[in-house]
């Protein structure tokens, strides 16, 4: 046999597993459709200008080429920017709220012999001029009813705020060299080096407390409990999205303080999609308010993301237990 | 939405099994099958799954097992993973050192009249970010067995490796030049595991900072 490979983290799909693909997304796109999102598509490719604007901090994108004008063109590496480009550009004039929606693969780099994909569908939405709390709750209940449409049912959904950790550094006047490391803790997950970085601060210990401890609190609603100034009122947007959640959305959440998104627009609350059989995020999102402002229009906003495939190893493993 | 099942602990065979044995006893984790069979894996009852060290963040990553014990050495060689590291544990303490041959320093004369010094390591992203971070050139040589035989032959100027008592490079005649970081037993999470599984994780760790 001669073997013609492909990229590694690309694949080939073949027939029973686009058959189930296409089932997991005819059943997302009938919530869409049902909730009132109108489905868009974009290029796969834009100008790396256009992204960059989007997105400095965020998901960079991993793939450049040049058009025959030598301008430099990307592989989107996700659907938010492009759609925020496309708000404000073919709805310039329109009447807020828009509620848009995608199905669509983007690209990202991998890390060698992972088994990451470069290539990836996926399916969410954007809620543009919606803003906190109701939109978030919007954005929340639409996304606990796309995973109950799809079927699966053990899942939860991650509730944070990336302005949370932020607020408590600026409480308790956190020289800016420590705040750059402590962000990069907590960004990389790693709680030790977050503790040492705040015993090193030599703060009473009820601050370091705080600081240490704070971002590791997941669970109910009681978490939120005892933050003061900015972190109280991100604390208390959370609770306010919470309040306006249906008891079987409500219940699906769970407050994470340490949850950052890992996306550069993110600027209130942020979500995390799971489910206990997959031990990676099925998708994520958040509210993003500046990002539109960036390309003309600005108009609060909250999106997430679900990555199909993922949609499809979660679906498989609750049906084998 | 179904029980949370109890938690899975990845477990490294190794220098820190010992010692992570006693602290899942501790937590009153029965570990006497663990110790008792050491061509066994997989011990479903008390949670556990051994492996080599490397492995850990590998299977904790992909939510393989839900929290796991490892050396500090071990993250920082893969430090994009996709982990939390909830713990330093602060046994199994070690240096991750730059050694030559005693003498006059090899590694001196080679930067001087080659521009570039040679350096074999188990741990070639850590030796490349080090030498990147003194901005001192270095040609890094990835080698799978004992690091320490490279100088002595000629294959490189000098190394960089794991030490805990500095016994074995004494041993072979060499010198610790420059202490790069001190590594300890870490543990780590899976993210996921993480949010799903708090309570368990939470009870785990505080009785750990207790103990």
């Amino acid at each position: 046999m001669t073997i013609h490979p492909i990229p590694s983290g690309t694949r080939d799909v073949l027939p029973d597993e686009m058959r189930e693909l296409r089932a997991i997304s005819a059943a997302i796109l009938g919530v869409f459709e049902r909730a009132g999102y109108g489905e868009v598509a974009t290029p796969v490719l834009e100008y790396e200008a256009t992204v960059l604007r989007g997105d400095g901090a965020g998901a960079p994108p991993a793939y450049r080429l040049f058009d025959e004008r030598g301008d430099v063109l990307v592989l989107r590496s996700d659907m938010t920017v492009p759609i925020a480009r496309l708000a404000a550009t073919r709805f310039a004039t329109a009447d807020p709220p828009l509620r848009l929606c995608y199905l669509g693969h983007a690209y990202r780099g991998v890390r060698p012999q992972r088994g990451q994909p470069r290539e990836f569908l996926q399916a969410g939405i954007e809620l543009l001029g919606a803003p906190a709390p109701g939109g978030t709750a919007e954005a929340l209940t639409l996304l606990c009813d796309v995973l109950d449409a799809v079927g699966l049912e053990d899942y939860r959904v991650g509730l944070g705020d990336v302005g949370l950790y932020p607020a408590l550094l600026d409480g308790i006047a956190v020289p800016e060299a420590a705040r750059v490391a402590l962000l990069a803790a907590l960004v990389a997950g790693d709680f030790a080096g977050l503790e040492r970085e705040v015993a090193a601060l030599g703060l009473d210990a009820e601050a370091a407390q705080l600081l240490a401890r704070t971002p590791q609190l997941r669970g109910g609603p009681d978490v939120l409990e005892g933050l003061a100034g900015r972190a109280g009122e991100a604390a208390e947007g959370l609770r306010g999205v919470h309040a306006e959640l249906e008891p079987r959305v409500a219940r699906r959440v769970i407050f994470d303080l340490g949850l950052t998104g890992n996306l550069g627009y993110y600027t209130g609350a942020v979500f995390g999609v799971y489910d206990p059989t997959l031990g990676v995020p099925l998708g994520g999102g958040g509210r993003y308010d500046d990002l539109l402002g960036r390309f003309g229009r600005p108009l609060p906003a909250v999106g997430w993301g679900l990555t199909v495939e993922r949609l499809h190893i979660a679906l498989m493993g609750e049906e084998r237990r | 939405m179904s029980a949370v099942p109890p938690l899975t602990i990845a477990v490294p065979r190794g220098a820190l099994m010992a010692d992570t044995l006693d602290l899942l006893d501790g937590l009153g984790i029965d570990t006497a099958e663990v110790r008792s069979n050491d061509r066994k894996l997989l011990f479903r009852e008390a949670g556990i799954v051994t492996m080599r060290p490397s492995d850990v963040p590998t299977y904790v990553e992909a939510g393989a097992a839900d929290i796991g014990i490892v050396g500090k050495d071990v993250l920082l060689e893969h430090p994009e993973r996709g982990l939390y590291e909830l713990l330093d544990l602060g046994y199994g303490r070690c240096t991750m050192v730059l050694a030559s041959v005693a003498g006059e320093d090899p590694m001196a004369e080679a930067l001087r009249r080659l521009g570039l010094v040679r350096i074999a390591t188990k741990y070639p992203q850590i030796a490349t970010r080090h030498f990147e971070a003194t901005g001192r050139q270095a040609e890094i040589v990835e080698v799978k067995g004992s690091v320490e035989l490279a100088p002595l032959t000629g294959l490189v100027d000098g190394i960089v490796d794991l030490t805990a008592t500095g016994t074995t490079l004494a041993e072979n005649g060499l010198v610790v030049r420059e202490e790069i970081v001190v590594c300890t037993a870490r543990l780590i999470a899976n993210p996921v595991a993480h949010k799903l599984k708090a309570a368990a994780i939470d009870d785990v760790l505080e009785r750990l900072r207790a103990g």
